[in-house]
């Protein structure tokens, strides 16, 4: 399946893909909105770590055998047979983050929206042509494209 | 440092607060440290001081909250005393050293482009329209000496001709003044549009050899990175006698600048300063200067073609004609309005002559010497447009170099820091956090997009002039025509004025 891959060389650590992700997992899709009005700062899925110079986008891999899936207690989190991508269905989750202790790539943030548990996971911006996180990044510092496995 | 410093700010930092989202991206981009957070109170401001005005954070800002703003003059107006030379005088006598600064001369001298306007037919020969027609950008650089005779068709010290598909090179930056990322935009773009890129006096570093053939290898008077397979690896090779910028000057690439890559390249020790003695030392007379291009030529089995780049100055006709005749393929002849990345401020702004003048005079000169087909001519310093470009062409160069308008293409923002190193656009600097911002396969795709449209343009021009190569163009001075110059000037440039007929 196709994945979000990082170029480390080129990441200049701007963190966009945050602002970027955040935007487009808002309910308005407007910059100004998803922060002023949704409060949603702080809420990306993507994060880019640091360990300066170097700087990289993590975000979740789509395992072939995730144990978020496998652990979650209310079937929530799942993976879609037909596109690989793993995503949690907001409503179902229950807040008990066992999705996020189970991630051994520390993919899962807790957090929140409106009042209710929601697990901060990449969804590879599921019902568009290319993550948000990859369109924006200002240096191409990430690609989204079909790699073996193992890559 | 004083503890009270007598200058404010030049510029101002202006934050909407409406539109910030308080992303940080400005904090991380600002190479300059003047955009700062304190994560106690959750809080962006910004150090005024610090600010050089060169746009990353505007740039980067996804809410479009920031606008640099120009503080005005710290004292009142005055003409003659502009706040140029107030901050100078305050910034030396806080530190007492000699003023550095980046780029090109930036002072308000004429520039003869800007009073030069160029032809087009009408209705007796017909403009030709390049979509339509084959138009020639493609020009040879190198000596043209006809041979005559037998044994000189048979000359083996004849070097050959170097094409390039437009008249349009990039100028010397060397790896070490600019970063890695940035030297690689160039020499990729050079070879993607069939043009050449110059290694500066820097060397060309190890895994750029597979572009060596679109370079122009120089050698400088510090003669770093100089060595058999460089000159053999190259296309042409430079000897660079001067630069606009600095005439007269060395270079000085402070240790800081020479991380271990650019030392490797260089062939120097680490952390070292990298000096570029003013003169070459072995280099006092054109006889020498002919010595060294045919050391060179020899070294190369004469299969490169020697350039020579002096600063446009006073006497450039009566230096050209002494390289031309030392044996020299190329002349390279860099105007005071050429860029550097570290020079004396006063040199900068003060040494050297318009580059408009240089060519005309060389050209002029070498033509009445009979010997203008033994050169090649490229001019350098401040192209800004395709228009300049074609400019300088019907004075008599056969083809320019672009350093600046390259780098600006590249993101460069003119705000002249570039002797520290600290560049926000990840071009002047050797500090991988800030380079890692410049990503080649962007910058290459910018330049090559530079180089295509300039050469569509120049196509539109010589269109219009109904000329369909641009080996046509060289030298025709009757393709312009001048608007407000004096006689001498009209004179010196070979051009008639405006209004003036054939
Ligand atoms: S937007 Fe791109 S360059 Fe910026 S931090 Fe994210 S991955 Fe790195
Ligand atoms: S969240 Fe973690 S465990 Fe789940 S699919 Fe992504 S990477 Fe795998
Ligand atoms: S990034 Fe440049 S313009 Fe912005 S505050 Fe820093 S120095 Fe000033
Ligand atoms: S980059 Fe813009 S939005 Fe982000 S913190 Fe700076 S001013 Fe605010």
């Amino acid at each position: 399946m196709k994945k979000v891959y990082a170029r480390p060389a080129y990441c200049m650590n701007c963190h966009l893909c945050e602002v970027n992700c955040i935007v487009a997992h808002s309910r308005s899709r407007d910059l100004f909105r998803a922060y002023k009005r949704e409060n949603l700062r702080g809420t990306a899925r993507v994060i880019v770590e640091e360990r300066l110079p170097l700087s990289v986008a993590v975000q979740c891999r789509h395992c072939d055998d995730p144990r978020c899936v496998a652990g979650c207690i209310s079937g929530a989190m799942v993976k879609d047979p037909e596109t690989g991508i793993v995503y949690c269905q907001e409503d179902k989750c229950v807040g008990c983050w066992t999705c996020v202790a189970g991630c051994p790539y520390g993919a899962i943030r807790p957090g929140e929206k409106n009042g209710r548990p929601v697990p901060l996971k990449c969804d590879l911006c599921r019902e568009a042509d290319e993550p948000a996180c990859v369109a924006g990044c200002p240096n191409r510092a990430l690609v989204f494209e079909e790699r073996r496995a193992g890559a | 440092m004083p503890t009270l410093s007598l200058m404010p700010p030049e510029f101002r930092v202006a934050r909407d607060d409406n539109k910030c989202i308080k992303c940080l991206a400005c904090v991380r981009q600002c190479g300059f440290d003047a955009q700062q957070y304190d994560a106690e109170d959750d809080r962006l401001y910004a150090i005024d001081a610090n600010c050089v005005n060169c746009q990353r954070c505007v740039s980067i800002c996804p809410a479009g909250a920031l606008t640099i703003y120009k503080n005005p003059p710290p004292m009142r107006p005055n003409a003659h005393w502009t706040e140029g030379h107030l901050r100078n005088i305050v910034k030396q006598a806080e530190t007492g050293g000699v003023l550095l600064t980046g780029m090109g001369n930036d002072q308000p001298f004429p520039t003869y482009f800007d009073r030069l306007l160029l032809n087009a037919s009408q209705v007796t020969n017909p403009s030709i329209d390049p979509l339509r027609e084959p138009m020639e950008l493609r020009t040879y650089l190198g000596s043209r000496v006809e041979p005559v005779t037998l044994e000189e068709c048979r000359d083996k010290t004849r070097t050959p001709l170097v094409p390039i598909e437009t008249p349009i090179m990039f100028s010397a930056m060397s790896y070490g003044s600019i970063s890695h990322e940035a030297f690689a935009s160039l020499a990729r773009a050079a070879k993607a549009f069939g043009t050449l890129f110059n290694t500066g006096e820097g060397g060309l570093p190890e895994d750029l050899y597979e572009y060596a053939d679109h370079a122009v290898v120089q050698v400088a008077s510090g003669r770093f990175g100089v060595h058999a397979g460089y000159l053999n690896a190259g296309r042409v090779i430079e000897i660079k006698i001067g630069q606009g910028a600095k005439p007269g000057i060395g270079g000085h690439l402070p240790g800081e600048k020479i991380t271990a890559p650019v030392a490797e390249t260089r062939m120097i020790p680490e952390g070292t300063d990298a000096l570029s003695p003013a003169p070459h030392h072995d280099i006092y007379s054109i006889e020498d200067l002919k010595q060294l291009i045919f050391t060179l030529k020899e070294a190369t089995r004469y299969q490169k073609p020697v350039s020579v780049k002096i600063s446009a100055v006073h006497n450039v006709a009566a230096i050209a004609s002494g390289i031309a005749r030392a044996g020299a393929d190329i002349i390279a002849i860099d105007g005071f309005r050429g860029g550097t990345g570290a020079a004396p401020t006063m040199i900068r702004d003060h040494v050297g002559i318009p580059i408009e003048l240089a060519i005309a005079a060389v050209d002029q000169r070498l033509r009445e010497e009979g010997i203008r087909n033994r050169v090649s001519l490229v001019a350098a310093g401040g192209f800004r447009s395709s228009a300049d470009v074609v400019k300088a062409i019907a004075l008599g160069a056969d083809a320019v170099y672009i350093a600046t308008a390259a780098l600006i293409a590249l993101g460069c923002h003119l705000c002249q820091k570039c002797y520290t190193g600290k560049c926000s656009w990840g071009i002047a600097t050797q500090d991988p956090y800030r380079s890692r911002r410049l990503n080649p396969e962007i910058g290459a795709e910018r330049l090559y997009n530079l180089l295509r449209g300039w050469s569509h343009e120049i196509k539109e021009m010589l269109g219009g002039m109904g000329i369909n190569s641009i080996e046509s163009l060289r030298g025709n001075r009757l393709h312009l025509r001048g608007v407000g110059l004096n006689e001498v000037e009209l004179k010196l440039l070979g051009v008639k004025h405006a209004g003036e007929a054939m």
